[in-house]
């Protein structure tokens, strides 16, 4: 086993995924020969050659509409989007053709992409270079919505990715990118989709979350575990669809919840997984469910970036205040 | 030296000359400091520097006048530089401070001035071109004869809205022109690897929109077919083509590998085509200058960018409330 960072673990995923299966191909702007903005595919232009690689022109739209017709055909589609923020006239392709393809020729046809793109703040870019706008993917019927939270998580949930059949957009929080390293196992081994990780057991309060987000709760559950308050923290991992059991049967032991995530409040996905817990553990809940987000506004630039990003001194005041509620 | 088209016998007066190496090393002196800055940490996320590329902004500006406008994407210092716009003010942008452009909320790709007439700075790439025809709509609507200039890149090129908006431009007769910075990479990818063909400026021609090849490194070259664009657009003949050969010396941004292009190739072109050097021979030797005078230059615009740098490190850091404002107008 190799201690790998999560860009490393991309890395590996996506060559294993190249040499098992030659129906899977890689493109995207400056993948090949750049190796990828953030060095994601660095190597694999030199040891799966050119037609397996391929940098594209400069086209989002393209990107996306070519691997949607390339899936339908049979291929299996890694295309990157080099920002998040880019992806807005991609979500064309992924609305109006990914995702309904299976339904639209009553599974006649199916769409095997995988679209993965960068997100989130942490290299204090503006707007389009740190957002996340995952909540407006997930609510794309058909589409899959998948963010890893560590470099193992990133392997085996970006291999099942691949070899799911349907479209799945991948984000990848690009704050972890070198954040740290984990033991990985390069063993081919893909990660269940649609099903949420336990990372830590606890009794009184569930943390929910995702990505870059993972790794300040998991600071808050220390610190609170030191004042005696007991972490449950979920890694949501898959946002669409979202694995309500998990996050129920959590919060029926807890009593208490509170959902963490970057993007705006505003009908971000903490409200889904409020309402859902709202509608279906009411009279499990101690306390109102709390939001721990990033603010309804432009994601900002260098300087404000700190005050804009959820951190762990945010999530632990939040789990005291419904602690003390009841 | 290359011998240059317009280089032979250039009908160009001193003053101009002079202007063009001021106002060319103006924006390269700015950018090495900008460079500078990014490597103290004090300038966040990407910075695009334009180093190389100044006798387009320069040669363009000359040829333009009052009124008319300007949009780009977001390798933009260059270009606000060249409108007028204050040094000052676009550095602390660059460096997050309340007394940039954006108040230090925009960053170096985002910042705008309506007096000068700079419609942005833009990051997504090709986007900032249809905005161009649109500030072109808007002044063919009003019933002037201003011209705007809408400059996107070679990879930019590759955009699909890009040929909506040629479509139409040329079909309302849009008073725009279409600067396209053949700067030969888009990030890591040459134009070779990335175009059916390298020939830009014929771009247009499936939309009848007439286009020209023009040496972007050498300033003269670039006012003459500014003025010809120009021309055209005001005399309500549409939209116009002009794809400026240029070079950047620095990496894409300040992150760059490098791995796409040899040491050679950007020394050779350094050697061979700058655009400062250029002006600075004609200068020397049509006995316009001394070297002693240029020195001087030098020396002015060094006072002027330690400036910008000053006021870009001691300008306050926006106030926490600025995450809410401007979201919506005041109610
Ligand atoms: C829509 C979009 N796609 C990708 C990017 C990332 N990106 C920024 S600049 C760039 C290359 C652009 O090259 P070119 O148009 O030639 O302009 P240059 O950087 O050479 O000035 C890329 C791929 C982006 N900002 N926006
Ligand atoms: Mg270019």
């Amino acid at each position: 086993m190799a201690e790998l960072t999560m860009i490393e673990a991309i890395r590996a995923a996506l060559f294993r995924a190249l040499t098992d299966d030659p129906d899977v191909i890689i493109f995207g702007e400056d993948v090949g020969i750049d190796g990828g903005v953030f060095r994601a595919t660095d190597g694999l232009i030199q040891r799966f050659g050119a037609s397996r690689v391929r940098d594209t022109p400069l086209s989002e739209t393209l990107i996306a509409g070519m691997a949607v017709g390339a899936a339908a055909h049979g291929l299996r589609p890694v295309a990157e989007i080099q920002f998040m923020g880019f992806i807005y006239p991609v979500l064309d392709q992924l609305a109006n053709h990914a995702s309904r393809l299976r339904n639209r020729t009553r599974g006649r046809l199916t769409c095997p992409m995988v679209l993965r793109a960068p997100f989130g703040g942490g290299i204090k870019a503006p707007e389009h270079h740190s957002e996340s706008t995952e909540a407006m993917l997930a609510h794309i019927p058909g589409l899959r919505v998948v963010v890893p939270s560590s470099p193992p998580r990133a392997y085996g949930l970006l291999l099942a990715a691949i070899r799911d059949p349907d479209p799945v957009v991948f984000l990848e929080p690009k704050r972890l990118y070198r954040s740290t390293s984990e033991e990985v196992e390069d063993d081919g081994e893909a990660l269940p989709l649609d099903k949420a990780f336990v990372l830590r057991e606890g009794e009184d309060v569930t943390i929910v979350t995702w990505g870059a987000m993972v790794a300040e709760a998991t600071e808050a559950a220390q610190q609170l575990a030191e004042t005696g308050v007991s972490v449950e923290l979920v890694d949501l991992a898959t946002l669409k669809p979202i694995d309500r059991a998990t996050i129920r049967s959590s919060v029926e032991k807890t009593g208490r919840c509170v959902v963490v995530h970057e993007a705006p409040l505003t009908a971000g996905l903490g409200a889904e997984i409020a309402a859902d817990l709202a509608e279906h553990c009411l009279t499990s809940l101690l306390a109102p469910i709390r939001r721990v987000t990033g603010y309804d506004t432009v994601m900002p630039y260098l300087r404000l970036e700190r005050h804009y990003l959820p951190n762990t001194a945010r999530i632990v005041e939040a789990v005291g205040g419904v602690m003390e509620f009841a | 030296m290359a011998v240059r088209k317009t280089s032979k016998k250039p009908n160009v007066s001193k003053d101009e000359l002079l202007a063009f190496y001021r106002e060319m090393l103006l924006i390269r002196r700015f950018e090495e400091k900008a460079g500078q800055l990014y490597g103290m940490g004090l300038i966040g996320g990407f910075c695009h520097l334009y180093i190389g590329q100044e006798a387009i902004v320069v040669g363009l500006e000359a040829a333009a006048d009052e009124g008319d406008k300007r949009i780009t994407s977001y390798r933009d210092h260059g270009h606000m530089l060249a409108c007028g716009m204050d040094p000052k003010g676009v550095m602390a942008e660059l460096t997050g401070r309340s007394g940039g452009y954006s108040g230090g909320k925009g960053g170096s790709m985002h910042m705008f001035s309506k007096e000068k007439h700079f419609y942005g700075g833009h990051g997504i790439v090709g986007a900032q071109v249809p905005l161009g025809a649109g500030l072109a709509f808007a002044d063919k609507y009003l019933g002037n004869d201003r011209v705007s200039f809408a400059y996107f890149g070679d990879g930019a090129a590759n955009q699909g809205q890009i040929y909506e908006t040629f479509n139409m431009a040329s079909l309302w007769k849009l008073p725009v022109i279409f600067v396209i910075e053949n700067n030969q990479y888009a990030m890591g990818t040459s134009l070779q690897r990335a175009s059916s063909s390298p020939e830009l400026w014929t771009r247009g021609a499936a939309f009848g929109i007439p286009g020209e090849s023009v040496d972007g490194m050498d300033v003269l070259a670039v006012k003459e077919a500014g003025e010809k664009a120009i021309a055209h657009c005001r005399a309500g003949k549409g939209p116009y083509i002009l794809e400026m050969k240029t070079y950047r010396y620095r990496g894409h941004s300040m992150s760059d590998p490098a791995k796409y292009r040899t040491r050679d190739e950007v020394q050779k072109v350094r050697d061979e085509r700058d655009a400062i050097e250029h002006v600075r021979e004609l200068l020397l030797q049509g006995k316009h200058a001394t070297e002693e005078d240029l020195k001087a230059i030098d020396k002015d615009i060094k006072v002027i960018v330690n400036e910008a740098a000053e006021f870009a490190k001691e300008s306050p850091e926006p106030a926490l409330e600025e995450l809410w404002t401007d979201i919506y107008a005041e109610a």
